[in-house]
Parts: structure tokens; C-alpha cells; sequence
């Protein structure tokens, strides 16, 4: 059973996508990894539970076009 | 003038004819002074070779961990470092030039010694010196080097180099705590696993008379140093200690220049701070161990066994440590009160517990040296959430200070037959309490020779063999400790009919909510590797007697 969500659970994605967008505005390449950086963080003591930080970093490398392997077989 | 003046020993003479020795200490350093004056007070005669004729140049391990000086006090050297040293308990982390936030390490009262004193390395050795000889069982040969060992029949022979030319003596067990560049671990061939920072560290040590209240101090990128880090901690004699990050590229001959020094410490004191410079130093580090600790009759011990950075003060405590968890265990062998297979838990508890400080002092160090941007912008989001959030400061790592190793793993520890709401658990060093008008346990448990069962209940006749039974009372009664504040029976989370059982180095053995003789016998022989057939034997022969 994996810890983390991944069905769809957005009541508005259109604004979660535009209010990241957003939050990056006016910043340099090193500022915004930064505000990630903090937001990952901040999200991540939300969630508490480092299985399932764990799960989303897997998920997170194996996609992406520079991904190591595909998500799943 | 300097603030200290090493003493200088006279180098012994080279012995004519030479006679075996049951224990030869290789190495008058911290770590090797401890383990000889342990082995002093359970009787046993140590020789112990330092190479050069004073106690360490250089400051080096300034600060002493609660678990040292506990172990310092119970070999008789404690106060006098307590006495001396600059004790604290708290630190301040800061970024660029905002203090990101404090921390508290012993916020509770009842502890006889503070999270840490801070002291110069010599200090420690002069008073264990000082100590070593008062024994009368410690003989130190000064200018006495060994530089080769020898297997032979029962032990070794050590050649050792001397102002007078070199001589040869048998020795039944050596402790090689000769440092780093152990002689001995070259000789033998023994290789590190572990591995080597990319990274060069300043030590200075600055006398001045500065207001800075004694309290842990880290910088990350200050304004007055803002591609590194600087760690500042106060010592006696009106120094204080500063260690600035140069990084990988900084060249060591050109760091060590006394003017170039003289400008980096006016940068962070300010134009008005008179200052005088006392010890220069620049370094790197490795994080690595000796595969084993153990190689027959040769133990290893402190930075010849591993090596950590300085950052978490896991270097010289873990070789405290080291000589703490292996003083009881010889002596016990060469007492015949246990086998020699007692000596493989030297391993199996201290390297798991040096494994733990290399974890810990390789994480401190990529958090203080990212390397990676992304390693750098993930310290650097810690930093500015921890000025403002609470769960970020968990996450700053400038540091992660020794605390006493807990041997969970240990096969020497009776495991729980029932259930345990906290305390201290089996493998745990002891945690103090306050006893009485104006006493401690851990002094108490000091005063038992040998293993020692804490009893939560009225005294009564109870004779256990090789078992100084002590009991604790909630109030006061002849012949038990007065557990005056309640913090024994709180901190040991024992209540009434309570036992445990503590090893002679006081780590809990064992721990039980009902008293049976039999049981902790049992315990104790597990906790000397004692077979169940050895100890049947032990038995019959303490039942003859």
C-alpha cells in the first residue's frame, strides 16, 4: 500500500499552477531555488511522515525527461 | 606571555634488564592517560609511552561532554576540571548578520555536571598525569616510543625508541591510543574505511577580554567572513577559540601567516577588540574507523581507531568513551571474573558508537559545506525558516553535540521482560539525579567497585555475589539513598520493587519490575560473556567458598 496520494486531489489546479507561477516572480535562478527550497521544506513538516517524503522524492526522480528509469514498468 | 606552560617531564631512563607487563599503554594522550588511570583504579599496574617529554601542544579537544566528566569524576579528576573549565550549556547560530536562533542543551536542573565544560586538551592531561602518578600503579616513560611490535606466546614485544638509543619489552596486552598517525595501526597494516573532506578549516586561539557571555556560537556566511563559517567558543585564561571554514582552494602556508591571521580575527572582533594571538592551526578531516578495534591483544582506542571532524565535539569524547568502555572489561579478564571473549564487545559496542559520531560529524559537515547548489540552497532555506519557524532549527545542523553513546545492540545487555514507560533503558549510560542533602548518584554508583543493582525499596539483608547492592527511597531511611527531589525514581522511570542493574562503566545492564536474585545473576554473567556453563561453575565455586 504506497503512503503517498497520487489521485487527483486538486479542487483548482489552474490556481495551485498560477499561484506557484507566481511566487517565483521577479526572483533570480538562485532565489527561486530558494523559495523552493523553503516550500518543500515547509510542505514537508506539513506531511510529517517520511515515508511518505520518501515516495514523492522516488516519484519525483523516476519522471521527468532526465529520469533514471521510468516511473513505474 | 603565554597563558600555559607545559611541564616538561624528564625522559625515563632506558631500562636495563626489562620485565613483562600485563598491560602496556602505547600513547600518553587524552585518551591513553584516561584508560591507564581507569585501569589504575581497578587495581591494575599500567605502563604508558608518550613519545614526547609535555602533554599536547595546542588546545585541540577543548570541550568536554557531560558523559566525560562523569567518566573524569568517577577516576577523581572532575572537579578539578569542573573547577577550571568554562562551563556551558548554551549556543546561538547565526546567519549572515542575523542571529537565527538559541538553543538550551541541559534546560533541566539536577545534574551534577553541565551539558559541557570547556577546557583546554593539556589541562585534561596535566590533572589525569597528575592523577596517573598519585595511583602509584601508573608508570609514565616519558620520550619512550613504540616503534614496532612482535607477536609471541601469550602477548608481544615491543621495540621502543628512547633518547638513549631503543630496548625491548614484553607485554601481555598493549592499548594502541597513539593518535591519528598511529605507529602501531601502520605497522600492523591496518587500513581506514571511511573518507577524506575536501575542505580546510583555520583554528585560532585568541587571548582577549571580551564581554561575550560563554555560550556556543556559529556562524553561517558572517558579514565579516561571508564565504565560510566560524565557530567561536570560550575557554579559560581569557581565550577563546575561533575556527574559521577557508575551503578546499585556501593554501595552508599562507593561512597560517601571523599577519594575514592577525587581519581575519580584527575583521570579526571590530577595530576596538585588543587581542593577542596564542595557537595557529589549519586542518582538514576525515570521517573514517579501523574496520575492527580489536586485534587480539591489541585495542585500539580513540583517534587511532577513528577520526571525526571537530564539529559536534565527537573526537576526543568518543575516545573517552573508548577508554571508559574497555577499563572494566580488561580488568575483569585479568581478574579471571570473566573470558577473554569479553574483549569483542569492545568492538560490538564501540563501533557501532563511533559509527554514530561519524554519521553525525559527515551530516554536520555537508550542512556546513554544501556540496552541491542545491545543497546550498536547501541549507540556505533552512537557515532563513529557522529565524521564523520552530521545525526548521531541528534541521540546522551546525553540529550535532556529543551525547553518550546508547549500545541498543549490545549482546551484553539483558533485554526487558516487560514493559518500560521510558527511563533508561538497557545500554544507556546512567543518568544522575540528586541524592540526599547534597549528593549524586552517579557518585554513589562511583563508589561501588564492581557491578551495582539499584533496588527501588526499604534496605533489607541481601547478599548477591559480585553485586554491591544499593536501594533508593522516596523517603528518608537508614541504609538507602534518599531520593530527596523524586528525580531517581522519575528519571529511571522505576516505581516501588523496581531493580537495575548497572555495569561497572554504570551503563544499565539490565532492568526488571520485580526482584529475583537468580535473574540478576543471570544478567551479570551475560554482561561478563560468561557461558551459562562457565557461570554454573562460578556458581559452585562461590557456593564452596
Amino acid at each position: 500500500m504506497p503512503a503517498l496520494d497520487t489521485t487527483p486531489r486538486l479542487d483548482d489546479p489552474d490556481a495551485l499552477f498560477a499561484a506557484l507561477v507566481a511566487a517565483h516572480s521577479g526572483l533570480s535562478a538562485e532565489a527561486s531555488r530558494r523559495l523552493d527550497a523553503r516550500l518543500i521544506l515547509l510542505l514537508a513538516n506539513h506531511i510529517g511522515d517520511t515515508a511518505v517524503i520518501a515516495e514523492a522524492i522516488a516519484a519525483a526522480r523516476a519522471t521527468g525527461e532526465d529520469a533514471p528509469c521510468p516511473p513505474f514498468p | 606571555m603565554p597563558t600555559y606552560t607545559s611541564p616538561i617531564f624528564q625522559a625515563a631512563a632506558r631500562p636495563g634488564r626489562e620485565t613483562r607487563h600485563r598491560v602496556v599503554v602505547a600513547g600518553g594522550g587524552m585518551v591513553g592517560l584516561t584508560a591507564a588511570l581507569d585501569l589504575a583504579r581497578r587495581g591494575i599496574a599500567v605502563v604508558v609511552l608518550n613519545a614526547t617529554a609535555t602533554v599536547g601542544a595546542g588546545s585541540r579537544a577543548i570541550c568536554m561532554a557531560k558523559r566525560s566528566l562523569e567518566i573524569f569524576n568517577r577516576l577523581g579528576v572532575g572537579a578539578r576540571m569542573l573547577d577550571k573549565g568554562v562551563t556551558w550549556n548554551r549556543g546561538e547560530v547565526l546567519f549572515r548578520d542575523r542571529t537565527v536562533y538559541r538553543f538550551d542543551l541541559l534546560a533541566e536542573e539536577g545534574h551534577h555536571f553541565p551539558a559541557f565544560v570547556n577546557l583546554q586538551q593539556y589541562y585534561v592531561e596535566e590533572y589525569l598525569v597528575d592523577a596517573c602518578r598519585a595511583s602509584g600503579l601508573v608508570e609514565l616513560r616519558w620520550q619512550h616510543r613504540v616503534a614496532a611490535v612482535a607477536p609471541a606466546v601469550g602477548g608481544m614485544v615491543l621495540t621502543v625508541e628512547t633518547p638513549e638509543g631503543p630496548y625491548r619489552m614484553a607485554a601481555d596486552w598493549l592499548l594502541a591510543c597513539d593518535g591519528a598517525h598511529s605507529t602501531i595501526r601502520a605497522g600492523l597494516g591496518l587500513d581506514f574505511v571511511g573518507q577524506v573532506f575536501r575542505d580546510r578549516f583555520l583554528i585560532v586561539d585568541v587571548v582577549m577580554d571580551a564581554a561575550f557571555p560563554p555560550i556556543r556560537r556559529f556562524w553561517f556566511h558572517p558579514p565579516f567572513h561571508p564565504d565560510g563559517s566560524v565557530l567561536l567558543h570560550r575557554q579559560p585564561d581569557h581565550l577563546w577559540r575561533i575556527d574559521f571554514r577557508l575551503g578546499w582552494d585556501a593554501d595552508p602556508e599562507v593561512e597560517r601567516d601571523l599577519a594575514r591571521v592577525r587581519a581575519r580575527v580584527a575583521r570579526m572582533l571590530g577595530p576596538e577588540v585588543r587581542f593577542e594571538i596564542e595557537w595557529i592551526s589549519v586542518y582538514t578531516f576525515r570521517c573514517r574507523r579501523l574496520e575492527r578495534f580489536r586485534h587480539g591483544r591489541i585495542l585500539f582506542l580513540g583517534d587511532a581507531a577513528h577520526q571525526v571532524s571537530p564539529f559536534g565535539a565527537r573526537g576526543g569524547n568518543a575516545g573517552v568513551q573508548d577508554a571508559d568502555n574497555l577499563g572494566w572489561k580488561l580488568a575483569a579478564v585479568l581478574g579471571g571474573s570473566a573470558p577473554e571473549r569479553l574483549l569483542d564487545s569492545y568492538d560490538a559496542e564501540r563501533i557501532p558508537a563511533n559509527d554514530e559520531n561519524i554519521l553525525h560529524s559527515t551530516r554536520s559537515t555537508d550542512f556546513i559545506t554544501p556540496k552541491s547548489d542545491a545543497a546550498r540552497a536547501y541549507r540556505d532555506a533552512v537557515l532563513e525558516l529557522a529565524e521564523h519557524y520552530a521545525f526548521a532549527r531541528a534541521l540546522v545542523n551546525s553540529g550535532r553535540l556529543s551525547r553518550p553513546a546508547v549500545l541498543t545492540e549490545s549482546p551484553l545487555n539483558t533485554g526487558d521482560d516487560a514493559a518500560w514507560d521510558g527511563g533508561v533503558p538497557p545500554g544507556s549510560a546512567a543518568i544522575d539525579a540528586p541524592i540526599g542533602e547534597s549528593g549524586w548518584l552517579l557518585d554513589r554508583l562511583n563508589r561501588a567497585p564492581g557491578f551495582a543493582l539499584l533496588r527501588f525499596s526499604g534496605p533489607e539483608a541481601a547478599s548477591l555475589p559480585e553485586i554491591e547492592t544499593i536501594f533508593v527511597t522516596p523517603a528518608p531511611q537508614a541504609g538507602a539513598l534518599h531520593d530527596r527531589a523524586g528525580l531517581v525514581a522519575r528519571r529511571y522511570a522505576a516505581a516501588a520493587g523496581d531493580a537495575i542493574l548497572f555495569r561497572p562503566d554504570q551503563h544499565v545492564a539490565a532492568r526488571w519490575h520485580r526482584f529475583d536474585p537468580e535473574v540478576v545473576g543471570a544478567a551479570r554473567d551475560r554482561a561478563l560473556a560468561r557461558s551459562p556453563r562457565a557461570a554454573q561453575i562460578e556458581e559452585r565455586v562461590h557456593a564452596g567458598a
